[in-house]
């Protein structure tokens, strides 16, 4: 079942820089949608649309629908707040809050007025679990985010996302900078949330992309050159640009 | 010829290397020695009657309370003023505004505010707050002109201040849901708070030693009770001393050392607080 | 719940913006109250009285000529002591002071900043003011010289932070570059470290100026408070009286509204708009130190 679909989207930032080029696809429910391609291709651009996070940004032209269960979230009317609690995005250096582990976690549903302490306390576990590092902090939740390592912090990041509940996930390059053991487990909690989450990755190689993938899209200078089944994608794809990204030829 | 050349070179820079700090050892020097020596010789003019008692015998004798607790209520009523005025705008210039004419505009009129010789912003709160809106010449009148004149301090500190948080944390706030102000008061608040409190100290301790906004603000000679309201003038420590070492004929030399150490130790102590605080907050800041 | 947070969000950010703009208000209301008290002088006191070189209000003599002067003179003279120790100060810190030797100076440089005016002047008249009479072997120690004197150190926080920041600024490649080239650190500073800070350090030289013309209690205190022209040399080692000091120590005395009221402010004026001129020089002609330059000025 579809849960995004986005039509004709383009995008231009201010300062001319990369930009999205009538993208149009479909994003399937409960799976792992991989954006790949060499960087500047507008992947990064196009999860900052899908939670309005380009809002910060001066973006000088936009046009195009994205519909999130039929509704378009690009309307000027669109509750962004809401938007952005049902589209939880995880970034490509862990950015743990200045604050303790628990509150890290607890920062997004404070915010949305949540204030009984069993039902924080609750999220606080059970989003740690699923991000798969309770047992590593459980102990020293009251402790500064900061103190953990880069591969915890990621992951904290992923929890604190998940305390809210989304729908959707975002994820820009979420192991780019995390030894390969962190990355495994990043990798493997993704695996886990794609039965109750709609996840889309961008990954920070091709390895990875065709690791997780269930469906994969080629990104180029803000074109999309294939999108379709990601197993098929890695071993037989059907444009030639694409190969040759695969294959190493360039990027 | 190339040796030659070569420790020539190097005694010329022995010998600049030499002057540049001499020269920096002669601007330093004496404001530690002023400070040393009002330590030095006001020091034994300071007794619990000086700091509790009330001026007697054409101010020649005595204590300077009145003049302690005015400049202490100036800069109260600075502070009431000028801290939530600098430091909203300090957020609307890092956190709000875009870089467009109007925002060039603000900084303009920032940049002239600080360079606005004292002595006109006390003619200019004579103009506004004692005559045309009659507070007279009050401690109201004198905390508002102080007040403007500390503004570009606070705002141009606290914007450093709130710049300085990582704008990583605010593109995270914002993603998990949080409005721009709950980011800010949040996060980025929070972060630059020692920041903030420097500058907002750095403005306060000026506005505590100035004389000149004062003069027609707010400022009297010689009070025999301590101010019962905000519409009462005030003696102030630094008006005080320019009072009685220039305009009190056969003033005892030790009750001037003593209210100059006073007013020193007053603004060193807010100095020195700031100093502390900004070196205790970056010690311990993690990003 | 949304909707008193969106109320909320609106009232904060149109209170945060009203407070952004207060500054330019605060300015528009200085100038207009200046204006507002100062104009009329033009119309009481002729030009005549006004250009020339005779301040004496109490006989209707409103000649500004000498307490420009005066500023002029004391100005310089502060100048010719700030620039040079403040640009060495700032050198000596940014390009050949240790470490630990910077921790030390830059504070104290903050604490000369801090220093109240009127403290300098007492010292100015207790000691500084004495010691140079004996010295320099003349009539009074309260001169235009002692108030340069004071005034420069005054200056000095003022240059030192803004040349500091504009030397801090110049990309360690630059003097690495020189090194590699065979110039010797002092080559550096002087061929390449200052040249590139050129146009910091002229903003730090026209606020630490903008500084000293606007300084009041300390010249008030140590010049004399003469309202003689200064026209040459030895006026420097002779009482004057700038316009700051002229406006701080008249206008307790005159009647609100009276043509001495007035002049006053009109002098309040021509000091606004000297301050402004400065400023928006300093201001345009830098903007790498454009941060720093406006926390620190004045």
């Amino acid at each position: 079942m579809n849960k995004i679909i986005i039509e004709n989207l383009s995008l231009q930032y201010s300062d001319g820089t990369e930009s999205l080029k009538g993208i149009s696809m479909e994003i399937r429910q409960n799976a792992v949608t991989v954006l790949f391609g060499p960087a500047g291709g507008g992947k990064s651009t196009l999860l900052r649309c899908l939670n309005r996070l380009n809002d910060l940004t001066e973006v000088r032209s936009n046009s195009g629908r994205i519909l999130i269960d039929g509704e378009d979230i690009l309307d000027p009317k669109t509750d962004v707040i809401a938007l952005r609690r049902k589209v939880g995005m995880v970034f490509a250096r862990p950015v743990t809050l200045p604050m303790s582990i628990r509150e890290n976690i607890t920062y997004g549903l404070e915010l949305a007025g949540e204030k009984r302490r069993a039902k924080l306390n609750e999220a606080v576990e059970r989003s740690l679990k699923l991000a798969a590092i309770w047992d590593e902090v459980k102990d020293r939740l009251n402790e500064p985010a900061i103190a953990l390592s880069g591969g915890q912090q990621q992951r904290v990041c992923l929890a604190r996302v998940l305390a809210l509940q989304p729908e959707i996930i975002l994820l820009d390059e979420p192991t780019s900078g995390l030894d390969p053991i962190s990355t495994g487990k990043v990798e493997a909690a993704l695996y886990e949330l794609k039965k109750n989450f709609t996840v889309i990755l961008v990954p920070h190689s091709v390895q990875q992309a065709a690791r997780t993938a269930d469906h994969a899209a080629f990104f180029l200078q803000g074109e999309l050159i294939e999108y379709g089944d990601g197993k098929k994608m890695f071993t037989a794809p059907k444009q030639k640009k694409t190969e040759d990204y695969i294959m190493g030829r360039f990027g | 010829m190339m040796k030659l050349l070569a420790r020539n070179r190097h005694s010329v820079q022995r010998l600049g290397y030499g002057l540049i700090t001499l020269m920096a050892m002669v601007t330093v020097v004496p404001i530690v020695g002023t400070v040393l020596f009002i330590l030095f010789k006001g020091g034994s003019a300071i007794s619990w009657e000086f700091l509790t008692g009330f001026p007697h015998d054409g101010m020649r004798a005595g204590g300077i309370l009145p003049a302690i607790v005015g400049t202490l209520y100036l800069t109260i009523g600075t502070a009431i003023f000028s801290v939530p005025l600098g430091i909203a705008a300090a957020i609307y210039l890092s956190e709000y505004a875009s870089d467009n004419r109007w925002t060039r505009l603000i900084r303009l009129a920032i940049i002239n505010l600080a360079g606005i010789p004292s002595v006109v912003y006390g003619l200019f709160g004579l103009g506004l707050f004692v005559l045309f809106l009659q507070f007279g010449t009050s401690i109201l009148a004198a905390s508002l002109t102080l007040s403007i004149m500390t503004l570009p301090v606070i705002i141009s500190t606290s914007e450093e201040a709130l710049r300085s948080v990582p704008q990583s944390f605010r593109t995270v706030s914002i993603s998990l849901g949080a409005t721009r102000w709950q980011t800010i008061r949040r996060i980025v608040l929070k972060e630059a708070l020692p920041g903030i409190l420097t500058g907002v100290i750095l403005g306060l301790e000026r506005a505590a030693g100035e004389t000149a906004p004062i003069l027609f603000t707010g400022a009297a000679f010689f009070l025999p009770r301590l101010p019962q309201s905000p519409f009462d003038a005030t003696m102030a420590l630094p008006y005080h001393l320019f009072v009685i070492s220039t305009q009190v004929p056969e003033m005892p030399i030790q009750i001037q050392y003593g209210t100059a150490l006073v007013l020193l130790i007053f603004v060193l102590t807010m100095n020195v607080i700031a100093t502390v605080i900004r070196s205790r907050a970056r010690a311990k800041r993690q990003w | 719940m949304e909707k008193s947070l969106n109320w909320r969000e609106f009232v904060i950010t149109r209170a945060v913006k009203a407070s952004g703009y207060s500054a330019i208000v605060f300015v528009l209301l200085i100038f207009f109250f200046l204006m507002r008290e100062g104009l009329p002088a033009i119309g009481e006191v002729s030009a005549g009285n006004l250009f020339s070189i005779r301040w004496y209000p109490i006989e209707d003599y409103f000649g500004i000529l000498p307490l420009i002067t005066g500023s002029i003179i004391v100005t310089i003279g502060a100048t010719l002591i700030a620039v040079p120790f403040g640009i060495g100060t700032a050198v000596y810190i940014s390009e050949i002071a240790p470490r630990w030797m910077r921790e030390v100076l830059k504070p104290l440089v903050e604490l000369l900043g801090g220093l109240p005016s009127v403290v300098l002047g007492f010292l100015g008249i207790l000691i500084v003011s004495p010691n140079l009479r004996i010295l320099l072997d003349l009539p009074t120690g309260l001169t235009a010289f002692t108030g340069s004197l004071l005034l420069g150190g005054i200056a000095v926080p003022t240059v030192v932070s803004v040349a500091e920041d504009a030397l801090d600024a110049v990309p360690r490649s630059y003097r690495e570059g020189a090194w590699a080239l065979g110039a010797t650190p002092w080559q550096t500073i002087w061929r390449v470290t200052l040249p590139a800070a050129k146009s910091g350090v002229l903003t730090a030289v026209m606020l630490g100026v903008g500084r000293a013309i606007g300084e009041t209690m300390t010249v008030m205190m140590v010049t004399g408070n003469a309202p003689v022209l200064a026209t040459k040399l030895g006026s420097l080692f002779a009482p004057v009286r700038t316009m700051t000091a002229t406006i701080a120590a008249e206008m307790g005395e005159v009647a609100n509204g009276s043509v001495h009221y007035h002049t006053l402010f009109l002098i309040g004026i021509i000091l606004f708009l000297i301050s402004l001129t400065v400023n928006v020089l300093a201001s345009s002609v830098v903007f790498r130190t454009k941060k720093r330059a406006e926390r620190i000025l004045s």
